[in-house]
């Protein structure tokens, strides 16, 4: 076993001490309410994902096994809770959510009680699976939406955060999906800056044209300085946090942990960012977690000052 | 002289670093930044966060869903009404409504907001809703032009959709009189009503928020139920998203999305929809009108008005051409452009 070059591996004690830090910090943050459960994310791959993005917040890689596979019975015990707390849509990441062998399974359980999103890399969308993913969406009264993930208008500017080759594998399936009937989103980080603005967000709607796809969908998403992506921009200055009085009084319910709870095989998480930090896991089932969360990590700061949504 | 290796030494480098890379997380978890072992991390997160008893979680679960208090007044009871919503400056439309709702029957004639945006002359539309008798709440429109906003607040996500939402909105809060913005800010933004024995919600957006869209295909019947729970009504009436759609959800309520009358359907038609809400044997009976108007006239204002070729497209043709990006997989599937 050989530990990533980049990464330095902490000892039991640090991470106690790491834990107490977290709980200090805690102490001092401003607290945001859950105010209705509208969105419930599962992390149906776990941290397990066939690329290995360099800006990836939760490092997903094919050896991550940090939070494992959902499988369809722990869905549909989480789905029934949901129902129950009137959720409105559920969201699906990873890791790359394609690779559980029973994510089309649990798409068809979810599509049953309400809209479902599944955020992917695409590479696994071959046409065959893009037919049934129509079929399953044709026979459901509720959208499914696909979200693919690119990161540059060239394989030069895409392939070295997502991997060699990615760029042309990315499209493809895209376009699989499109013409599936399935209107897929691409979502793209503001990874490089020329990604963001109305230049940027107009040439990546001109290349999807270019490349057959008539009904070009774009969502631009900041970038968190979390995981690899920490290693490869740098991590969040120490100023960089939430604090009481930084709502100007507006309240925090633009934030969507106001809104949303993320499911893992480890248990009930307060949104889909906070994952690798254990502080983050709210509770068992749904009901423990119905509560408020301190907003005392520096993802906050960035959902908070950016605007963030991870909704489509 | 050149120090750079060979090509294939770079490859070769460029593998064994992904390799490297990729092995990085055998045995070990991602905590934040750092590599720990797996157990210390779960060890850690299973230390956080709440397991509540079974009927600790079901007492959570009431706290959770429990109504809000709301002591807006009941109007009515009434044994038919028709309700609209985003007029979007369409007079024409305005005026062929109020005509149709009276001659089937309606005693009561209900707006859900957004008066301006779109088409042309925002201040035609105050007098046709005073003549008619109509009773309105408040939309994002009223909200912002009441309280000079710079922009309508519509919720849009997207920059081509907020494009077009802000040369509607800036030609509105030209032409919009001084009287009519401050009429505006008088509005409640909800209403109740009582059709026959049931206890109608009315609001813009949503029962929670002004400019929330409750599109079809992204509204969980769970998600209505807890909207009509939490809202103690028997049916919630809202617009906002240009599309109608109606659900009698499980329980026996209701839930209806009234449309708007400023707009066609993304489908095609040229007419635009209304609701008829009538007591039925106890029930709610619900029916989404198709409603023509002259849209040949409203077209040729808004040429007149230097309004944009996209929109008058739309109510020359009844396909959305503008604001599209909002619509969920199954609305956008059902689109033309």
């Amino acid at each position: 076993m050989s530990p990533a070059p980049a990464a330095e591996t902490v000892p039991t004690q640090t991470a106690a001490t790491e834990s107490a830090a977290t709980e200090t910090a805690a102490a001092g943050a401003p607290r945001v309410e859950l105010r209705s459960l509208d969105t419930l994310w599962f992390q149906v791959a776990g941290t397990v994902c066939n690329l290995a993005c360099t800006h990836c917040f939760i490092s997903c890689s094919p050896t991550n096994h940090t939070h494992e596979f959902l499988s369809l019975a722990t869905v549909r015990s989480y789905l029934d809770e949901a129902v129950e707390l009137g959720v409105k849509e559920y969201y699906f990441t990873g890791g790359e959510p394609f690779l559980n062998p029973e994510m089309e399974a649990i798409l068809a359980a979810t599509l049953a009680a309400g809209p479902a999103t599944v955020l992917t890399n695409g590479l696994l969308l071959d046409r065959e699976r893009c037919a049934r993913l129509a079929a399953l969406a044709a026979g459901s009264d509720y959208s499914l939406d696909l979200r693919i993930s690119l990161d540059g208008y060239s394989p030069a500017a895409n392939d070295p955060i997502r991997g060699e080759g990615t760029f042309e594998r990315i499209l493809g399936g895209a376009l699989n999906a499109a013409s599936a009937g399935l209107d897929p989103v691409l979502t793209v980080t503001e990874v490089h800056r020329e990604n963001a603005g109305d230049e940027g967000r107009g040439r990546f709607i001109e290349l999807l044209r270019e490349r057959g796809i008539e009904r070009p969908r774009l969502k631009v998403l900041p970038v968190f300085h979390l995981g690899a992506e920490a290693e490869r921009s740098g991590a969040y200055e120490s100023w960089q946090r939430l604090r009481e009085g930084d709502d100007g009084g507006a309240g925090w319910d633009h934030l969507q942990c106001s809104s949303c709870r993320m499911v893992t095989d480890q248990g009930v998480w307060v949104c889909p960012i906070l994952v690798n930090e254990p502080a983050g896991r709210m509770g068992e089932r749904l009901a423990d977690t119905l509560g408020g969360f301190p907003l005392a990590h520096s993802a906050c700061w960035t959902c908070h000052v950016h605007g963030v949504s991870c909704r489509t | 002289m050149s120090q750079r290796p060979p090509e294939d030494e770079i490859a070769k480098a460029r593998r064994a670093a992904e390799r490297a890379r990729l092995g990085a997380h055998r045995g070990l978890a991602t905590w934040g930044e750092r590599l720990v072992p797996l157990h210390d991390f779960r060890r850690a997160a299973a230390g956080h966060g709440r397991a509540l008893a079974e009927d600790e979680r079901r007492c959570e679960v009431h706290g959770f869903l429990a109504a809000h208090g709301d002591a807006t007044p009941v109007e009515g009871p009434y044994s038919r009404i028709a309700v609209f919503g985003g007029v979007y400056n369409n007079s024409f439309g305005l005026e062929a409504l109020l005509a149709d709702a009276a001659r089937r029957g309606a005693e009561a004639v209900y707006c859900l907001g957004d008066f301006g945006g779109f088409g042309p002359h925002p201040d035609r539309v105050w007098p046709l809703l005073e003549a008619g008798g109509v009773r309105s709440i408040q939309g994002n429109y009223e909200q912002s032009l009441a309280a000079g906003a710079e922009d309508c607040n519509c919720g849009y996500a997207d920059p081509r959709d907020n494009h077009f939402a802000a040369i509607s909105y800036g030609y509105t809060e030209r032409r919009c009189s001084p009287a009519f913005k401050s009429y505006m800010g008088t509005l409640p933004s909800r209403r109740r009503i009582r059709v026959g024995e049931r206890e109608l919600l009315l609001v813009h957006g949503s029962p929670r928020r002004v400019n929330e869209f409750l599109f079809a295909s992204t509204s969980s019947a769970a998600f209505l139920e807890v909207l009509c729970d939490r809202s103690g009504a028997d049916a919630v009436l809202c617009t906002h998203t240009g599309l109608h759609w109606h659900r009698r959800l499980p329980s026996g309520r209701d839930v209806v999305n009234v449309g708007v009358l400023g707009r066609p359907a993304n489908d095609g038609r040229t007419e635009v929809r209304y609701a008829l809400l009538s007591a039925r044997d106890g029930e709610l009976g619900v029916e989404l009108v198709p409603l023509a108007y002259d849209h040949h006239a409203l077209a040729r204002d808004m040429r007149a008005e230097g309004l944009p070729e996209e929109f008058v497209e739309t109510i020359l043709t009844g396909w959305w051409t503008t604001c599209l990006e909002i619509l969920p997989a199954k609305e956008r599937a059902a689109s033309r452009f």
